[in-house]
């Protein structure tokens, strides 16, 4: 019996063995490596380009959003000297901080790191810039042993003012919740966290634009694409390809050209609205006002997504036989029963993939609302291009910027739990 | 033959163009009884699918009328026909389980929750899938028979007076397609619904129907119950069409009667039923089942000299390749039985058959 046994390769606890003697996973998962190697060889290149150019940058724009280094290297004495003061006692701190200050100004002037250290700290609270600045000219001719405080305070009189050293303190952390704390309009106060004045909140206003925009768009695309896909993929192959060939023409087409395109057709003195007036439907001195605007960025958005609408919905279409909606007609649905009941059911996965597709896309795009959508019409992409190109508070950039990664995320989360990824089909 | 008044489908001078330029259905009558089982055969290609589908109400016909039950439908959409239907690949909704499946066309009716689910178990019972493991399952998870019975149900379960079937079987391996040929055939004996059957496949349509339509080239060649169809073909196609057939090319000598003579191409005169020759002097094909042929027996009135090419062993009978008259395509079944002589490729036998076993068909 238990050469039988060992004969079948199989051992007395059960594992089975190769011919060889060794245990059969073992031997299976030597035969397999050079497979696996030589699949990974393949796709080495690619993926060391994207680790080089595309994951590596994105980590370390993202890791900027809660860096703050620049504070503790360049003012090292101070933060060191800051420990021991109380914040909440209403006192500018001591001597000993001056002295710090002073020492660590000097080394940060020679390196013209105080500008630096003061655009962070102006994030946070507004004239420490200048009053860095200002202080950085001056720093070299102050007296060494002569009374700091004093001669800080001559400079200027926010160095004897408490609140300035309560944001010194509150961000010389290597790390910092300031990036973040400002993404959705809060700071952080004396009491922690706190909201920020009303006329300042913009980035919860602009994320929650950005969602509800993308949502339009993406109901404007699946309303205008699905009747397209379903004749795209009605047709006979011969006429769906020449039509299916209108459906990608825009891609040929500069993205830059086809947005230029709607302000000529949208603005006030353009072609819709002259042939409005023309036709009589709109007083002269009552043009519409489609471009620079919501209504702008979402029209131009929705023309250039379209495609991305129609290309996953059409190859789910296709893919279902027209015997399906023979079969329920057959069966004695009408029309609309059998499309309902038969047909639309099995394109939802094109929906999933269209919709989760022109949602993504639009939700970070970039250049379109900012050529069209004027003022009420940008989008938080929008501002986080300001802030790395204009205000260079690339900080609070990455922050927003990983913010809406996650909104994506949990929206992509969201979807699964809700309609199923697998029930996303592309092709 | 159903008459006129009584026929509950007919079709009366029915064509059909796709393109405007060739008919693919030309001028089709056809009248069909309630309770009858009547099979559309034919290649691909000669039209009885466009038939169904204007039985159906998906196609329309270019010209003619079709009416069932009395009643003219051409204008009649699909759904308001209540016709069954059997699909190729029997389009079973994927989305939908078993019994939503079945449920469907009772469902679009408005019948009630009770009765639905009444029908739909006895519509299951009536196909075998009784269980109550296939209701909730849904079409991917059965096997190509198993779908087959549903679809079969589900064109059923609305107690349409008509069902199409569409090759239905065609999906099928060979044992289980002969397996449900049978249930198909007993299910429209046991519910007297009246079937319209689709296929290109012959055995499946003499197995089940009560007539055929041979179709080919948008026309019927012969409609008759499958034994008229095998033995008394009516044309070359027909004959070449349905079962083996040996055939050979001649000229009509004369007619007397139901006879011909006929002189073969390459041989001597031989007699033949006189049944779509012509007059004498035309062309004409003559068509002699293989079974039909009796080998190296004096008494065969009809007798030529045939040289074997080629022997097949299949079991119950030899399969035997001669040469005759200058063809070598000649195929003659000789049983397996002790009082046949053994035959040697290279042999000449003389062979020959009844005058009543020989038909003169058209020239084809």
């Amino acid at each position: 019996m238990q050469r039988g046994m060992m004969a079948n390769g199989e051992n007395a606890t059960g594992l089975i063995l190769a011919a060889d003697g060794r245990p059969l996973k073992q031997s299976l998962a030597r035969a397999l490596r050079l497979q696996k190697l030589r699949a990974l060889a393949l796709i080495a290149p690619l993926l060391i380009f994207i680790l080089v150019t595309f994951a590596a940058p994105i980590a370390d724009m993202l890791f900027r959003s809660v860096e703050n280094s620049i504070v503790p290297d360049t003012l090292p004495l101070t933060v060191q000297a800051l420990a021991d003061w109380d914040e909440t006692s209403g006192e500018p701190p001591g001597e000993a901080v001056f002295v710090a200050l002073h020492q660590d100004l000097l080394a940060a002037v020679a390196a013209k790191a105080h500008t630096r250290v003061g655009s962070r700290l102006n994030y946070e609270k507004t004239g420490l810039a200048s009053l860095l600045r200002k202080t950085g000219r001056r720093v070299k001719r102050m007296a060494e042993d002569g009374n700091l405080a004093a001669q800080f305070a001559k400079i200027h009189k926010d160095w004897v003012n408490p609140e300035i050293w309560a944001v010194i303190k509150r961000f010389s952390g290597n790390y910092t919740s300031g990036y973040f704390l400002n993404s959705i309009d809060t700071r952080l106060g004396a009491d922690g966290i706190e909201a920020k004045p009303e006329n300042e909140r913009i980035y919860i206003f602009l994320f929650e634009r950005t969602l509800l925009l993308s949502v339009a768009i993406t109901v404007a695309c699946l309303l205008i694409g699905y009747p397209v896909a379903f004749l795209l993929a009605t047709l006979p192959m011969r006429t769906s390809n020449v039509l299916m060939i209108l459906v990608l023409l825009p891609f040929w087409t500069s993205l830059l050209v086809r947005t230029s395109a709607w302000k000529v057709l949208l603005q006030q003195q353009g072609v819709i609205n002259d042939t409005l007036v023309f036709l009589g439907l709109i007083a002269d001195d009552a043009r519409l006002a489609m471009i620079n605007n919501q209504t702008g960025t979402i029209i131009a958005m929705t023309h250039i997504l379209l495609p991305f609408m129609i290309l996953p919905l059409y190859s789910v279409m296709r893919t279902i036989p027209p015997s399906y909606m023979r079969a329920a007609r057959s069966l004695g649905a009408t029309d609309w029963t059998a499309f309902w009941r038969v047909y639309f059911p099995q394109s939802v996965p094109g929906i999933g993939a269209g919709a989760i597709l022109v949602f993504i896309l639009a939700i970070g795009y970039y250049i379109t609302p900012e050529l069209v959508g004027g003022t009420s019409g940008t989008f938080i992409s929008n501002r986080i291009a300001y802030h790395i190109s204009s205000s260079l508070n690339w900080g609070l950039a990455a922050a927003l910027g990983v913010i809406l990664l996650v909104v994506v995320l949990l929206l992509y989360w969201l979807y699964d739990k809700i309609i199923g990824i697998d029930n996303v089909k592309l092709g | 033959m159903p008459d006129r008044d009584r026929a509950f489908v007919v079709f009366d001078g029915v064509q059909k163009s796709y393109d405007g330029v060739s008919l693919v259905v030309k001028n089709l009558n056809l009248e069909i009884a309630r309770g009858e089982f009547l099979t559309m055969l034919g290649p691909s290609g000669s039209g009885k699918t466009t038939c169904l589908m204007m039985l159906a109400g998906f196609e329309v016909a270019t010209h003619g009328d079709i009416s069932l039950g009395g009643q003219p439908i051409n204008n009649i959409p699909p759904h308001r026909r209540g016709i069954g239907m059997v699909f190729q690949n029997y389009a079973l909704f994927p989305h939908m389980t078993i019994a939503e499946n079945l449920a469907f066309p009772l469902q679009v009716r408005r019948m009630g929750r009770a009765e639905v689910e009444e029908k739909v178990q006895r519509a299951l019972e009536m196909v075998q899938m009784g269980g109550s493991e296939f209701a909730g399952r849904r079409p991917a998870q059965l096997s190509g028979g198993q779908q087959q019975r549903v679809a079969l149900a589900r064109a059923l379960v609305f107690e349409p007076d008509l069902v199409l079937m569409d090759e239905p079987l065609g999906a099928l391996d060979k044992q289980l397609r002969e397996h449900m040929q049978y249930e198909i055939k007993h299910l429209h004996e046991r519910l007297g619904v009246t079937v319209v059957y689709v296929t290109h496949d012959q055995s499946e349509a003499l197995t089940m129907s009560d007539r055929i339509a041979v179709f080919n080239d948008g026309v019927i060649q012969q409609l008759a119950p499958p034994e008229d169809l095998y033995e008394r073909p009516e044309n070359a196609f027909v004959a070449q069409f349905i079962g083996e057939n040996n055939k050979l090319d001649g000229t009509v000598e004369s007619i007397s009667g139901s006879e011909a003579r006929i002189r073969l191409d390459g041989a001597g005169e031989i007699g033949a039923m006189a049944i779509n020759c012509g007059a004498a002097g035309s062309r004409t094909m003559l068509s002699i089942r293989p079974e039909r042929v009796l080998i190296a027996e004096s008494s065969a009135p009809n007798r030529l000299d045939g040289r074997v090419v080629e022997l097949i062993y299949l079991g119950d009978h030899i399969r035997c390749r001669m040469e005759v008259a200058g063809r070598d395509d000649f195929v003659v079944k000789i049983p397996n039985s002790a009082k046949h002589s053994v035959l040697k490729v290279g042999e000449t036998t003389p062979i020959g058959w009844l005058t009543d076993d020989c038909r003169a068909l058209d020239a084809a």
